[in-house]
């Protein structure tokens, strides 16, 4: 027979790519492998739920809502928003050590720092020590972007102007003395937004960079001016002020006011009387908002949150019992190898 | 005043004058120029984006991006719809300017291919491809399909220059149509008017045979020509996923629109309720209704996620890429003529996985159109039977044998070359009886032009056994009889046609003895035997029967002398009423009745039509993927039936052939009742029509007509003349149910119109998926009215590949189009959309949730930047690796399985169902992902006791728990991971890592503050455990209800593709192992089927190959053509448009 040379310049090449041949992992939800795969995740994940729930059981929290909402509260008599520079006391006592290190906190509920307006009302170039916005401030600022007299807020926007305002002060009762706790108000916020994020234009005194500006309308003394105890924290690097412009991504939210470190209250509040002083600025019940205050150690794994513990021990029984399930289901339905 | 009209809106005549261009330019006919491109190089830019803001989605996000302009409304900076869209444009622009490069240089070559520009009136030498002439003259010598033949006055032009330069004829004819087999126009010359029929046509796109030069004159050029006016409008096809995506997204936008609604409504009553009394801190200056009418708006920006602008962008992608495996297929290679398979459409390839009928032409398409003489009957031997391993006959003793002639039966060549009369007398009658036309290029070097190969395959038969035929004159034949000279003289040709159903010579030998040769239709011929024959008669029946069976196409051979007396007088009388002028046909057929009878039988051929390598196989293993294949032909019923039993659609086994071949619609529909009432006895009367609406706004009524069931395998033979009638309005249901039900329908003589019209048929009342495939012009209408055309590529003829959407050389590689490719393309696209729907409806619902925790302010739950990058980035290529390297099994299983496919036919993979379930799952998805962070993170802090559940953190944990879940379950949906995939999937989770810890850097942010507020968020809160253990959570809630639920489904309620990839999987070195070659059934037939087939369906070229109209005397003469000479043309019509 004649065999002719054949032409095949159009023959496509021969590579496994080509032709659709790859080397591949071709995985099977075999039994082998999901029935022992669901117990071993199902053991495991009751391991982790168990250690959370203990940890979160270990961690001990004190809230108190001083909103005087109820008549009895000795807050009631400052809920009335028109009543000025109004302070109040809640008093509580502690059975047992509250160990330390103490995280002292306030806490709003309803509150929407998550409302994209209101979020969205603050000016990043302003609170990075830009001197130019402080003249001009960003339009997202407004109605806090110019008061009535066409002068520039600084900082500006809803977020800054809310800022929170209320002032506590803890004292123990021994022996009928009041005994002031000490707060540690340093290094409360995020290292980056203190050395970062935030920063004060670099003009000494301060004050002077806000010449020509004001301060916000809600607050009572200007930027510059919030911790009159210690100039470095003053401005945009003040801790609080930080703390507050890191918005909350829920209408219930918990902030860190304070610490409790020092002295001899550095492992903890000891067992016994005490009374928190509120100054009474900040009004919430017009929205039907909340405060409170939250005393709370942490460990590892953060606050207490009983959710995470218990959700892992009920997934990993889910695991287990569907491994069950899913074995009877294997051992009565199996299909024959060949057929 | 022929000069005034110029250009008529409507033109009702087309006038034209040779060699008189001023007259001919000035009606702006269209010239012969194509132009398919669509910019140049100023035009690209407006154009192109006019064009791509005309789809509805790119125009959808440039609205998007004007109510983010807005900034009452604006819920994302502008970069987040900018970047895809300007990403998708630029994509598309691209595409489409490679698109139109590659159609300039088509143009270019299209236009370029004859060097002569031509213009209607030109005259023009030799055959252009894209013109259509009316023939001037022409050299011509043989015959072939057909005869195109010029005119007497323009025949005698020749092929002189100055004549032809001098020719002033003005043409006048019908404006441009699209009927290939009518033409009527006038030429006048010299104050004489001539008509000008078909057969003064030379139409664009015919092969020009047998002849050296042809002059015409150009009347259409371009788009007027027969063959463009007969493409019909290209309509653009869709694939079905295509028209339910389009339902899908509309609803989709209906689904966002409540979506939003909600949400709207929600943030009025918030505004009322509390947003109000906020105003202490958030003045806002706006009422509730305003305030909830802004956030609609905004929320309509959040939320388009849900109908993202890259899903179609994707969707064009993994079209093109597995358009290019088609391309690249060495499986789907034909080396013999260097043919690859070419995917010509890239936008249906899904479509090729849900096929539910194929529609296929014979010649070319199922058979090579090759004809080999295979086996014969002489005087009661049969011959040809191989026996053992003979090898080809060896007919080197005889040196004017084809070479390519294959014989395999030694003792033929023996007897015949012992002298054996009866065998002698067997080739003698094959060497002159026939009206085969013979070349002599080269002194010993034969060509034979026959009018159908069955006569070509015999005549040379009989030149390899030593009877060559040599040459022809009107009145003589000339055959080398075993190395001797004899010329006959041929006194008459008694012609071929569908009711004589044989054919004769009479011819008178050197030796004067006069000779009748007739060759036909057995049951023709045994009619008109001598009774002495009777027992041969007997022998060759079974031979026959024996041919029959194997699917050979057989011819009875007799003879008889004639008494010279008698002879004369016939002849005296034939000549009579050969010039008779009325009834001429019925006299010369009552003559040729007359003569040829008492035949004595010499014995039996039988023909090959050889099948191409393949077929029956392919057949087999396409109708057990449940696609039912409907061969639509243009061949006569006995061909076509007997095609039908070689390749297995017919089998002995079924319960009944029905015919249908009546001549009035009564009997039609009575005969598609009885047939139907047959296959089911206790079905209904009337049809059961399920009418439904779909398409877009529900604005398409369609009807359907159910699948009925029946026992027993039945098939339906129908020819095209009782189709016409079955095609009616009023009998289509009819046709289309009884056909339904049969196993194989074969349509046999119909035009190409009706292919278009059955094809269309089965579109509109099963909404079913069908396929046309075929090789030639004539099935060009039926491969564009299907939703998908493939064309047998690489032989000669190419408007069926031209005007289909695959092409590839052989039949056989159909099987691997659908059931491989096809079947892989639509599993990719059904697991892309699924998923692809599922990872952004996850994403857009937790934005929903997180609605009922923001004031239903439209605050987004993630970083601008992550909503930017998610399905550009961070998702694209792991999503594009899955559908473009999936595979559930691989192509050996497929074939193994051919039952795979079905999943396919039903929609199982994607439909409005599996939307709605993908949707479910997204919603319990989204729940997880937004519920378990907010419970998990509730009024929790960092272990250092400082903020971890403020807003950015909060985004960081959402965004991260989603792109792990969405990438899990992608894993879960891959079943075939290739090195890609995982370096897709990890690389795209490590590039979303590396991206937060860049855009979450110090540097990030001192560089463009306003962009990258998020500074220090991934370290602040990805080194605290409780957030890694959410994501934990999350991903495993996620991910293992999913596998629990496909574990058990897999074993309670397996399907197939599931049992086979539990086998596939034990082997997966499965390239060594060759698939079992599926056996050749050749049933062994005992009925009396068979076909007389010898012949042309049309009548033969009797009256031309006597008229001596054409035909030199001598053969070597050549260089001087006859005055009028008569001009052969091949189309590649096949003839099958010349019926009845």
């Amino acid at each position: 027979m004649m065999k002719e040379e054949l032409e095949t310049t159009n023959r496509p090449d021969n590579t496994a790519f080509t032709q659709q041949r790859l080397p591949a992992w071709q995985p099977m939800l075999s039994a082998g492998i999901v029935i022992p795969g669901f117990v071993l995740i199902g053991l495991a994940f009751i391991g982790i739920g168990v250690g959370l729930f203990i940890t979160s059981q270990n961690i001990t929290v004190l809230e108190k809502d001083y909103t005087g909402v109820e008549t009895t509260s000795d807050c009631y008599k400052c809920s009335n928003p028109s009543d000025k520079n109004c302070t109040c006391k809640l008093e509580f006592s502690l059975s047992n050590l509250f160990e330390g290190p103490v995280f002292f906190y306030y806490g709003l509920s309803n509150y929407f720092q998550s409302q994209r307006s209101y979020g969205a009302s603050k000016d990043e170039y302003q609170l990075s020590g830009d001197l130019d916005y402080f003249k001009t401030p960003v339009s997202a600022c407004s109605p806090y972007q110019y008061d009535a007299n066409q002068k520039p807020i600084v900082p500006c926007g809803s977020l800054a102007n809310s800022m929170f305002n209320d002032t506590f002060k803890l004292y123990q009762i021994v022996n009928g003395t009041k005994k002031l706790v000490p707060f540690d108000g340093k290094g409360i916020a995020w290292w980056t937004d203190y050395n970062i994020k935030y920063r004060n234009p670099s003009v000494t005194p301060l004050k002077n960079a806000f010449n020509g500006t004001v301060k916000p309308s809600f607050w009572s003394k200007p930027a510059y001016e919030l911790d009159t105890s210690d100039p470095s924290n003053n401005g945009f690097v003040n801790q609080d002020f930080l703390v507050w412009m890191r918005r909350a991504a829920l209408p219930d939210f918990r902030k860190l006011y304070r610490r409790i470190t020092e002295g001899d209250y550095a492992s903890g509040l000891p067992a016994g009387n005490y009374s928190l002083e509120i100054a009474y600025n900040y009004p919430v019940l017009s929205f039907g908002g909340r405060k409170k205050v939250v005393f709370s150690n942490v460990s590892w794994m953060g606050g207490k949150n009983q959710f995470l513990g218990i959700a892992y021990l009920v997934v990993g029984s889910l695991c287990v019992v569907m491994s069950m399930v899913m074995l009877i289901v294997y051992a009565k339905f199996k299909f024959p190898e060949d057929d | 005043s022929l000069n005034d009209v110029v250009f008529p809106p409507t033109e009702e005549e087309r006038h034209l004058r040779a060699n008189d261009r001023e007259l001919n330019l000035s009606y702006k006919y269209a010239d012969n120029a194509i132009k398919t491109s669509k910019y140049n190089i100023f035009t690209f830019l407006p154009l192109n984006l006019f064009e791509q803001f005309q789809r509805l989605a790119n125009a959808y996000f440039l609205f998007l991006l004007c109510l983010q302009s807005i900034p009452e409304v604006s819920s994302l900076p502008w970069y987040t719809t900018v970047v895809p869209l300007v990403l998708v444009l630029s994509m598309t622009m691209a595409k489409d300017g490679s698109d139109d490069m590659n159609r300039h240089r088509c143009d270019k070559q299209v236009n370029n291919r004859q060097v002569e520009v031509l213009v209607e009136g030109d005259l023009k030498r030799e055959s252009s491809h894209s013109v259509f002439l009316i023939l001037l003259s022409s050299s011509s010598r043989e015959t072939n399909l057909k005869v195109k033949q010029a005119l007497t006055v323009t025949g005698m032009l020749e092929d002189s220059v100055e004549k032809l330069s001098n020719f002033n004829g003005e043409v006048r004819c019908e404006p441009p149509n699209n009927r290939l087999d009518k033409f009527t126009g006038t030429l006048t010359l010299k104050g004489e008017t001539y008509s000008l029929d078909n057969e003064r046509i030379l139409l664009r796109g015919c092969t020009l045979r047998n002849t050296q030069w042809c002059f015409g004159l150009v009347v259409f050029g371009g788009p007027d020509t027969k063959l463009m006016q007969n493409c019909g409008r290209t309509t653009f096809k869709r694939t079905s996923i295509d028209r339910l995506m389009n339902v899908l997204v509309l609803s989709i936008f209906g689904f966002l629109m409540i979506m939003c609604l909600i949400l709207a409504i929600g943030n009025g009553i918030w505004e009322y309720q509390e947003g109000s009394k906020f105003a202490a801190f958030l003045p806002k200056g706006v009422n509730a209704p305003f305030s909830a009418f802004l956030t609609f708006w905004s929320y309509v920006i959040i939320l388009n996620t849900v109908v993202p602008i890259s899903l179609y962008v994707s969707v064009e992608i993994i079209r093109l890429g597995n358009s290019f495996y088609i391309n690249w297929d060495r499986k789907m290679y034909y080396p013999k003529n260097d043919t690859p398979a070419e995917a010509r459409t890239t936008t249906l390839n899904e479509e090729l996985g849900q096929i539910k009928y194929i529609f296929s032409d014979k010649t070319g398409t199922l058979t090579q159109n090759i004809m080999t003489f295979n086996k014969c009957s002489i005087n009661g031997k049969s011959y040809g039977e191989v026996r053992g391993g003979t090898g080809r006959v060896d007919f080197s003793w005889n040196n004017l044998a084809d070479p390519k002639f294959c014989f395999h039966d030694n003792s033929l060549v023996e007897v015949v070359r012992e002298g054996n009369p009866e065998v002698q007398a067997f080739f003698r009658l094959l060497a002159l009886c026939h009206t085969v036309m013979p070349e002599e290029k080269k002194e010993g070097e034969l060509y034979y032009q026959a009018q159908s190969p069955d006569e070509g395959a015999l005549v040379t038969a009989a030149r390899n056994f030593g009877f060559v035929f040599r040459s022809r004159t009107p009145e003589s034949i000339t055959v080398v009889e075993m190395g001797e000279l004899v010329t006959y003289e041929l006194l008459a040709v008694l012609d071929f046609n569908n009711v004589r159903k044989r054919m004769s010579v009479i011819v008178r030998s050197p030796e004067g003895k006069l000779t009748l040769y007739c060759k036909g239709a057995d049951t023709i011929i045994f009619e008109r035997l001598n009774p002495s024959c009777s027992n041969l008669t007997e022998v060759t029946t079974l031979h026959l029967n024996e041919f029959a069976g194997e699917g050979l196409r057989t011819l009875a051979l007799a003879y008889k002398d004639i008494d010279p007396e008698y002879m004369e007088d016939w002849k005296l009388r034939h000549h009579v009423a050969n010039t008779a002028m009325d009834e001429r046909e019925e006299k010369l057929d009552a003559l040729y009745e007359e003569i040829e009878k008492g035949l004595l039988l010499l014995g039996s051929t039988a023909v090959e039509d050889k099948l191409q390598d393949g077929v029956p196989q392919t057949i087999e293993q396409l109708s057990k993927a449940d696609i039912k294949i409907w061969v639509l032909t243009g061949d006569k019923q006995e061909t076509a039936e007997n095609i039908g039993y070689s390749c297995n659609m017919l089998r002995e086994e079924m319960n009944e052939v029905f015919i249908v071949s009546a001549n009035t619609a009564e009997e039609v529909r009575k005969e598609l009742q009885t047939a139907r009432r047959k296959m089911t006895p206790d079905g209904t009367e009337e049809p059961t029509v399920k009418k439904s609406r779909s398409g877009l706004f529900c604005l398409q009524k369609t009807e359907t007509v159910a699948d009925e069931p029946v026992n027993g395998e039945y098939a339906m033979v129908i020819n095209g003349h009782s189709l016409a009638f079955a095609l009616e309005k009023d009998m289509e249901i009819e046709l289309l149910r009884t056909a339904c039900m049969c196993q194989t329908v074969i349509c046999c003589r119909v035009t190409p119109l009706q292919k278009a019209q059955v094809v269309e048929l089965v579109k509109k009342y099963k909404q079913a998926v069908t396929l046309a495939i075929g090789d030639g012009a004539n099935d060009v209408s039926m491969i564009k009215a299907a939703h998908i055309g493939v064309g047998i590529s690489g032989q000669e003829g190419m408007q069926a590949v031209l005007s289909s959407d695959y092409s590839f050389a052989q039949f056989r590689y159909l099987q691997r189009l659908l059931l491989v490719h096809g079947r892989w393309s639509y599993l990719r696209m059904c697991k892309f959309l699924r998923y692809f729907f599922y990872k952004n409806f996850t994403f857009t619902f937790v934005h929903f949730w997180y609605g009922f925790f923001c004031g239903f302010s439209a605050q987004t739950v993630f970083d601008e930047w992550f909503i930017t990058l998610f399905n550009l980035v961070y998702t694209a290529l792991p999503v594009l690796s899955l559908s473009l390297f999936d595979q559930d099994v691989n192509d050996w299983w497929s074939f193994q399985y051919p039952q795979l496919y079905t999943p396919g036919q039903l929609n199982q993979y994607f439909s409005k169902r599996a939307f709605v379930y993908t949707v479910l799952h997204s919603g319990y998805s989204s729940l997880v992902l937004f519920f378990i962070p907010w419970a998990a993170m509730y009024d929790t802090v960092r272990d250092d006791g400082k903020e971890i559940v403020d807003y950015q953190s909060f985004a960081l944990l959402a965004q991260t728990c989603l792109l792990i879940a969405v990438s899990i379950q992608l894993g879960l949906d891959t079943h075939y991971w290739t090195a890609m995939n995982q370096f897709f999937l990890w690389g795209s989770l490590s590039v979303y890592f590396a991206v937060i810890f860049t855009m979450y850097s110090n540097g990030m942010f001192l560089t463009l503050t306003s962009s990258f507020p998020f500074i220090g968020t991934a370290r602040n809160s990805l080194n605290q455990p409780n957030v890694w253990l959410t994501m934990l959570l999350t991903s495993v809630l996620c991910v293992l209800p999913v596998v629990a639920y496909r574990f058990l489904r897999i074993l309670l309620w397996p399907t197939i593709n599931d049992k086979v990839r539990g086998r596939g999987s034990t082997h997966l070195s499965l390239d060594k192992v060759l698939p079992p070659t599926p056996r050749r059934v050749q049933a062994r037939r005992t009925s009396t089927r068979r076909s007389g087939y010898a012949f042309s369906h049309a009548q033969g070229y009797g009256d031309l190959v006597t008229s001596g109209k054409f035909l030199r005397r001598t053969p070597k003469s050549r260089t001087t053509p006859s005055l009028n000479s008569a001009f052969i043309a091949r189309h590649r019509i096949k003839n099958e448009n010349t019926v009845i």
